[in-house]
């Protein structure tokens, strides 16, 4: 296991130079640039400010300084938000963003885990019926359908909650509808992964010979069925956790969270380089380590896949 | 150990004879929510090829009289006019075309290639895995909207860019499933019984492994549906996807949920076109995993 | 069983969020503004900011020598009074007596010196130091033909005057230093903290406000500066600034009560706001227009001015305004939007005929020059994505459809990707475009139209007019500058390298507790002047 992970770990560093290389290339081909905007500026001080920024060298020669410059852990300035450095956006937003996310991620998964076990045990059952029209509805509804929605009711007209903002970061109320919206289809989703791999498990042989060996319903559920059939939930959260805690552009934008889910969007709007290349790094970091994760938890849930 | 991901794109759909198809379409026949299902979707892609027939006003017709009208038979505004003064009935039988398309097209375009990749990869393992599986973690972390931009830039507009931007981020999700399903399967004893009678590995896959996570591919298919159609209005925010005066589910819906208090009615009716098609889909998705089901055979 | 698991796990979730949470007390409204600002700022260094959210937070931190006050017009500030040399080259402006900074240091003349250097030297990156080319020696400085910033046509005469020498003479000076770009910033804050400056408990100011707090994309807060000049007469204690991008969520905080001031006001929104909020919407008009450019270096718009003509009379441009912007703009007949003191907008000569003989007029004209139905014009018309273009692209392509059976097609793309493509001038025809005044003279929407202006993506190119724009930037005369401008507008409208649609209005959400919330022409506002009403 350690052996398998220190591995893995190794082979990341490849993989993510192949991610910055890409992308830098890819951000850079775009047409537009930082300082472009409706005010057209005399073409002396759009040279000047290149020069600044340094985009004023050869492609591949920022390529380099930059490459030098994020080994040395730099990441550079913003270009759209001038006063702060991409390490300090990057650092300042995902704490927010993490702590919404790993909460919908966990309700996701109890939530979802759970009903969806319900639904397969009782299918085609009204319990069945029921968990999976909500499972529906919860995958039709998109979040920018749900959030104002919940805003509306919850925020407008009852005004148990406010519509937006963020406060000091350490008030529960803040938290409340955006945790909600982005738990609600990740719940459904788990749920509806959950019911389909559980009847399949349920079908199949070994839990057979456990309910034949008079095992309880509850435990042949829990010991055996439910880790098989969690493979395909894990196979999916793992990429889906990178990105839900790296924030919801959708969900940062209609309750103005301070996370660093829009500079996803906004840095490339904005072609702040820079941004687009730190949370482009930082995403890709945490796709490798889940990704990581999932592979181990395999072996955690089906011993027979662990890794020699 | 010959499999290349070609050989297995040929055969991702499994093909066991005749009779396989014919038992299966029986027990598909005789499956009433997903015939139910199936009728829904035809009667909405009817609706959709018909729409310039059924609807009083022509999609892009503006009525200046009635900008964000509320729903009224009497003037043939059935499901009430957009903020241009445009007929929402027409609209979202229109946008039921290209969503639809993109729906069932990208998504089969993210199975084939998930389906193949996962198992591929999952199948054989060592190496080969860690390196597919590099592969599909740099394709995650690269900016899919710069990978949009330059589709734009690059081919200009063309409908055939939405399934190529779509499919190339959709198959992800599928192929990290699918491996995993695999590698479960692969110690299983049949497919080890399998092996040992010889089956080359290309059998093996084809016949034993893809049949066998059906399931948990089906259920993923009805969620990357309504995704993908979601998706697509993003893409038109991009340049990329349907040009006004066409529209799409998706467009309608991102529309209508500005307007959800004032206009309530450009919201729901888009969106509940869009659930009566997924839950149709879900329901023939289900019918069909059954169908195909080896252990039921 | 499964049951009891779940709501355990529910328990451990909220417990996850409670563990940073605490609930907030209620606190005390009292004399504290909460305004919403749009997008997060790009920066609070007034030299280098781009956009208005950062500007409007600049006018409360900092102030400059004068001010644009709610009518438009200069006011001192800083300076408590100016003369001109009679050559119109030379200003020398008094500054207040006692003026400190936000930590008590005194301000002098010196800091102007050298906050304006540090706008045009290029070693800042100042994309506005354009400007400045007004002032002597500004223009080869910021592009670094000459090197020495010092050159610079200002100095401090003593610690209380500030003098400006001039290029040439410029008429509309003082309105061009009422601009964010022109507050001047703190020489011991920036040499200590570097780049730094601008974080709350760095920044020190000389405006009426002063930093206290910015969470980026949450909120900017900013106290009573003590030390400001008019410190007695400045009612509020804080003024809370929310970066908003979504207007609808916008409008709902201001419903909920949590925001006094909006930044906009979504047009969808306006006949129920009108109905259920009366009396809070406030619109005013703003100097900017929007406007249809003809690519002019291509066909068909090329050398094809009866096409231009008749297109530009098909336009409703009164159903625009009340069906789809909805929000007061005012159908736009001229380059120059109306409303500058002491200037005559040049208006197209049909501007007051009836839709029904224009539609005839374009019909005519249409088929002069060269089209009809059986060979009708297939057009695209480029916009950018957005909401509101694209409700009012939609409504011209069917005004000329229906009138002239123009096949329009409709192409929308990312900002960044169209103003590219409008700037190269091959694949455009018809395009949307903006303009919004950076100060209040038609000399900033003059420029824009020169031969070599960088905003000029129509290709429009007029010696004539060139010649006048010119001539009249070195006027010293206001009575033969303005007529020169408008000589020179009244050739864009027989030209017509543009059509235009609307001028733009300033839309806000204000709560009726809210008083002394102005906004000029240019959009400004100076949260100074508010009070907040017992409510």
């Amino acid at each position: 296991m350690f052996s398998f992970v220190a591995k893995r770990l190794l082979g990341a560093v490849p993989t993510l130079f192949v991610i910055i290389t890409i992308a830098f290339f890819m951000i850079r081909l775009a047409p537009g640039g930082p300082f472009d905007s409706e005010r057209a500026v005399p073409a002396e001080i759009q040279e000047n400010l290149n020069r600044v920024y340094h985009l004023d060298q050869p492609l591949v020669g920022q390529y380099w300084l930059y490459l030098k410059s994020v080994l040395e852990g730099n990441f550079g300035p913003s270009f759209s938000y001038k006063d702060y450095s991409v390490t300090e956006l990057i650092w300042a937003g995902f704490p927010v963003s993490m702590e919404l996310g790993l909460t919908a991620v966990f309700l996701a998964v109890i939530i979802g885990g759970a009903l969806g076990s319900l639904a397969a045990l009782k299918q085609n059952r009204t319990a069945d019926y029921t968990i999976m029209t909500a499972a529906m509805t919860g995958i039709t509804i998109p979040n920018f359908v749900m959030a104002p929605l919940l805003t509306l009711v919850l925020g407008v007209y009852l005004r148990v909650l406010p519509v937006g903002g963020w406060g000091d970061g350490h008030e529960l109320k803040y938290k409340i509808l955006p945790v909600v919206a982005l738990a609600l289809p990740q719940i459904a989703y788990v749920s509806r992964l959950t019911r389909g791999s559980m009847i399949e498990v349920l079908r199949s042989n070994f839990i057979r010979t456990a309910r034949a060996k008079g095992l309880s319903e509850w435990l042949t559920v829990t010991r055996h069925a439910a880790r098989a059939a969690f493979l395909p939930v894990v196979s999916y959260l793992g990429p889906a956790c990178a990105g839900i805690i790296t924030g919801s552009v959708v969900i940062e934008q209609i309750f103005s969270i301070p996370g660093i889910g829009r500079y996803f969007i906004q840095g490339a709007l904005n072609r702040d380089y820079t941004l687009v290349m730190g949370v482009v790094i930082f995403y890709g970091v945490l796709i490798i380590l889940f990704n990581l994760l999932v592979d181990v938890l395999y072996g955690v849930l089906d011993p027979k896949l662990a890794h020699r | 150990m010959s499999v290349t991901p070609l050989d297995a794109a040929g055969v991702a759909m499994p093909a066991q004879g005749t009779s396989l198809w014919t038992s299966a379409r029986r027990r598909l026949m005789r499956n009433r929510a997903a015939m139910g299902g199936l009728i829904v979707l035809i009667i909405i892609a009817a609706l959709a090829i018909l729409a310039p027939y059924i609807s009083a006003h022509a999609m892009d017709d503006i009525s200046w009289e009635d900008i964000g009208a509320p729903p009224d038979w009497a003037n043939g505004y059935y499901f009430g006019t957009d903020s241009n003064g445009r007929d929402l009935f027409a609209r979202t039988l229109y946008g039921a075309r290209v969503s639809l398309m993109v729906g069932v097209l990208a998504s089969i375009v993210s199975l084939v290639i998930g389906v193949t990749y996962g198992a591929v990869a999952g199948y054989l393992g060592g190496a080969v895995d860690n390196v597919m599986m590099r592969i599909v973690d740099i394709l995650y972390s690269l900016p899919f909207m710069f990978f949009v931009i330059l589709l734009t830039v690059f081919f200009g507009r063309n409908i055939f860019l939405i399934f190529v931007a779509i499919g190339a981020v959709e198959w992800l999700d599928m192929a990290r499933i699918v491996r995993g399903q695999t590698m479960a399967l692969k110690h299983r004893e049949f497919i080890e019984a399998a092996h040992a009678f010889g089956a080359s590995s290309p059998a093996i896959v084809r016949r034993h492994i893809i049949p066998n996570i059906l399931g948990p591919v089906m259920v993923f298919v009805t969620l990357t549906v309504p995704k993908v159609i979601l998706l697509e209005s993003f893409l038109s925010f991009l340049g990329l996807g349907v040009q006004e005066p066409m529209t799409s589910w998706g467009v309608l819906i991102s529309d209508g949920a500005r307007d959800m208090e004032t206009a309530p009615w450009s919201l729901l009716f888009p969106a509940t076109f869009l659930a009566v098609t997924l839950f149709s889909l879900n329901f023939l998705g289900d019918g069909l995993r059954d169908a195909l089901d080896p252990k039921d055979r | 069983m499964l049951r009891t698991r779940a709501a355990f796990g529910l328990s451990m979730a909220f417990a996850l969020l409670t563990m940073t949470s605490t609930l907030a007390l209620a606190q005390d409204a009292g004399q504290v503004l909460r305004i919403g600002n749009g997008s997060e700022p790009q920066t609070l260094d007034p030299q280098i900011s781009e956009n208005t959210q950062d500007s409007h937070i600049e006018r409360d931190l900092y102030e400059g020598l004068v001010v644009i006050d709610k009518d438009g017009k200069v006011a001192p500030a800083q300076a408590e009074s100016w003369s001109v040399s009679p050559d119109g080259l030379v200003y020398s402006f008094k500054l207040r007596p006692g003026l400190k900074w936000s930590d008590g240091t005194p301000l002098t003349a010196e800091d102007f010196v050298y906050s304006w250097r540090r706008a045009v030297d290029p070693a800042t990156g100042s994309k506005y130091s354009f400007l400045y080319y007004p002032i002597k020696n500004a223009e080869d400085i910021a592009t670094a033909v000459n090197k020495d910033v010092k050159s610079l046509g200002v100095r401090a005469i003593d610690p209380q005057t500030f003098e400006v020498t001039l290029k040439s003479p410029t008429g509309y000076f003082t309105r061009l230093i009422g601009h964010a770009r022109f507050l001047p910033v703190n020489k011991a804050a920036i040499a200590k903290y570097g780049n730094q400056f601008t974080r709350p408990g760095n920044l020190v100011t000389n405006g009426a406000f002063m930093l206290k707090d910015w969470t980026p994309q949450s909120r900017i807060v900013a106290v009573k500066n003590p030390n400001y000049w008019d410190a007695a007469n400045v009612k509020l204690s804080e003024v809370d600034y929310y970066p908003i991008e979504n207007q609808n969520e916008e409008l709902k905080r201001y419903r909920a009560g949590e925001l006094d001031v909006t930044n906009e006001v979504p047009s969808d929104q306006v006949d129920f706001i009108r109905k259920d909020l009366p009396g809070e919407l406030k619109i005013v008009p703003y100097l900017g227009s929007y406007y249809m450019g003809f690519n002019l270096s291509q066909p068909p718009f090329k050398d094809n001015l009866k096409l231009r003509q008749a297109l530009s009379l098909v336009i409703d441009r009164e159903a625009i305004v009340a069906k789809i912007t909805k929000t007061g703009e005012q159908p736009a007949y001229s380059w120059v939007p109306p409303g500058i003191a002491g200037y005559q907008s040049q208006f197209l000569d049909w501007k007051t005929m009836p839709m029904p003989e224009r539609i005839a007029k374009a019909k005519e004209l249409y088929k002069e020059a060269g089209y009809g139905p059986d060979k009708p014009l297939n057009l695209e018309i480029m916009y950018n994505t957005s909401e509101n273009h694209k409700k009012i692209m939609i409504a011209i392509a069917s005004m000329m459809k229906q009138a002239l059976g123009v096949n329009v097609t409709l192409v929308n793309q990312e900002f960044k990707v169209f103003l590219e493509t409008r700037k190269e001038k091959k694949a455009t025809q018809l395009f949307r475009a903006g303009w919004i005044a950076d100060y209040a003279d038609p000399n900033t929407f003059a420029e824009l139209l020169q031969s070599d202006a960088g905003l000029n993506d129509m290709g429009y190119n007029n010696p004539e007019y060139d010649k006048l724009v010119k001539t009249a930037a070195v006027t010293v005369d206001p009575e033969k500058r303005i007529q020169m401008l408008q000589d020179a507008e009244k050739l864009v409208i027989r030209d017509l390298p543009m059509m235009p649609i609307y001028d733009y209005v300033n839309k806000r959400m204000i709560k009726a507790y809210v008083q002394g919330f102005d906004l000029n022409i240019l959009g400004y506002f100076y949260s100074k002047n508010v009070t907040i009403a017992k409510h």
